[in-house]
């Protein structure tokens, strides 16, 4: 079992040339302790003591817990909200030149304004981590979504009419495969930033997570600490990439296989 | 096979954005009838189909369609490519009260009919040449065992061989079943082998030019017959006028 879920984190026969990629980024990084020093680039040795550290004293875990409630609510409440109101105005022509200006505008405002904003409306609960990620990455799985839901095979819809399918399978085996291979690796976008703008709002809201501990770290001018912080996100942004993610595009996917472009 | 409660279009006219594509269409293919709508590209042929099946709402003119199912085959194959070639003909089963069973085995047994086997059954359309998409909707569509069946170009992608034993599956199944059939094509040929009677469009907005009965039972045309019909009817003058701009440009 567990052989499984590594072969699964590292994906499969590429894993070589990934642990390949790592190692190299570990080199440069150890050279780059050595010309640099302790101070501005803690050894990938140190950095790892940092994080058992604060594995040890018991901050890793709530850290993580309070990041991944913070960074998943918000992801989850923009996933919802973003491919409703996407798919919505992929089939009506006024609900989409209505939302759009709306999504580019949100697009528009940087992802920190967002976080001081819902400060100061939300106060340093973490209902502001979570509006804050769900404003951020929204506008993002929206514009997925609309243009999914847009492009779906006119021939197809005239097809499942001619054969009188059902509204429910006409969903699921129409529109769906279709605005899913649109929705998908915009997903992957926005949990990715979901993560980020969780922990820049923890950051300066000092209510717990990765961003507080950051915050800690910089106040006590810690280098390894920082960046055994930074190695945590990093970890968690690649697990939830490997299992979440993209099993879900494996999974829906699988007719692609043997596609020009695809890997069989 | 007579020719009460049949498909009847009476004064039928369209439009796109604008322009007529077709007016003045009258016509009745009675029950167990087999039609073909011949002209030039351009003339309106799959507007007809379309309002004929009911897939369109024509601008003006009424249309008789006392059928239970229709069932089509577009120009385009059009299938699924998240679908196998099976789940492509189990698809079009989705509106029919059956069990899973049930609709897998028809489908099964209905590629193979079209002459494709288990082992395609299972592809992806991207996985299968062009006439093999061809196949599998045509497959999908006798699959929901149509009263009326609606063929836009549905051999037009085959090669000689297949698209007549494809022609005679079609031909057999609808003799057996009784199934009214319309079919477009630009091939005489076809028009010939299976219809008992023709109307050609031409011009813009397309009309009707030209109404033709081919009387010898679909199953005695040989390939003599076939050939001398074609001659007969390409000699007319209002085919040959119907086609004219086409040829000339």
């Amino acid at each position: 079992m567990p052989r499984l879920s590594w072969r699964r984190l590292t994906g499969g026969g590429e894993r070589r040339w990934a642990m390949l990629g790592l190692a190299v980024v570990v080199a440069l990084w150890e050279i780059g302790h050595r010309a640099y020093g302790d101070f501005v680039l803690p050894s990938p040795l140190a950095t790892l003591a940092a994080l058992g550290r604060l594995a040890a004293g018991g901050e890793l875990g709530p850290a993580v817990a309070t990041t991944a409630r913070d960074a998943l609510s918000g992801f989850v409440a923009a996933t919802l909200a973003g491919s409703f109101l996407g798919g919505l105005a992929g089939r009506s022509m006024p609900v989409r030149a209505m939302l759009q200006p709306i999504a580019t505008m949100l697009i528009g405002v940087p992802a920190i304004a967002w976080v001081v904003l819902s400060l100061l409306w939300f106060g340093s609960s973490g209902l502001a981590a979570t509006f804050s990620v769900a404003v951020a990455a929204g506008p993002l799985v929206f514009a997925a979504a609309t243009q999914g839901t847009r492009t779906v095979d006119g021939g197809l819809r005239t097809m499942a009419r001619a054969f009188r399918v059902p509204l429910g399978a006409r969903i699921v085996d129409v529109y769906l495969p279709h605005v899913l291979s649109h929705l998908l690796p915009a997903l992957g976008t926005a949990l990715a930033m979901s993560w980020k703008v969780a922990v820049m709002a923890e950051l300066l809201s000092g209510a717990g997570g990765i961003g507080d501990g950051l915050a800690a770290a910089r106040a006590e001018v810690d280098t390894a600490k920082t960046m055994a912080w930074v190695v945590v996100v990093v970890a968690l942004l690649l697990v939830v990439e490997r299992l979440i993610i993209e099993p879900a595009r494996r999974h829906f996917e699988t007719w692609r296989r043997g596609l020009p472009g695809e890997a069989a | 096979m007579n020719g009460e409660g049949g498909l009847v279009a009476g004064g039928v006219a369209h439009g796109f954005a604008g322009t007529k594509v077709l007016d003045g269409i009258d016509l009745r293919v009675p029950r167990g009838g087999v039609l073909a709508i011949l002209g030039p590209s351009g003339a309106g042929k799959t507007t007809l189909l379309h309002i004929l099946g009911g897939l369109l709402e024509p601008d003006a003119g009424r249309i008789d369609r006392p059928f239970e199912r229709s069932a089509f085959v577009f120009q385009d194959p059009l299938l699924l490519p998240w679908r196998t070639a099976r789940g492509n003909v189990v698809f079009g089963l989705a509106g029919e009260r059956l069990s899973r069973a049930e609709r897998l085995a028809r489908a099964r047994s209905m590629l193979v009919k079209v002459g494709l086997g288990q082992g395609d059954a299972g592809l992806y359309p991207h996985q299968l040449s062009g006439g093999m998409k061809k196949r599998v909707a045509l497959a999908r569509a006798l699959a929901v065992l149509p009263d009326l069946l609606l063929l836009d170009e549905a051999f037009s992608a085959l090669d000689v061989g297949l698209s007549r034993e494809m022609q005679q599956l079609v031909r057999l199944d609808a003799q057996e079943r009784g199934v009214t059939v319309v079919l477009v094509t630009h091939d005489l040929s076809e028009a010939v082998r299976l219809a008992d009677r023709a109307v050609v469009l031409a011009g813009r907005p397309g009309r009707i030019v030209a109404r033709l009965a081919i009387d010898r039972p679909a199953r005695l045309r040989d390939d003599a017959f076939v050939e001398a019909e074609i001659r007969r009817i390409a000699a007319l003058d209002a085919i040959r006028d119907a086609f004219r701009p086409t040829l000339s440009g």
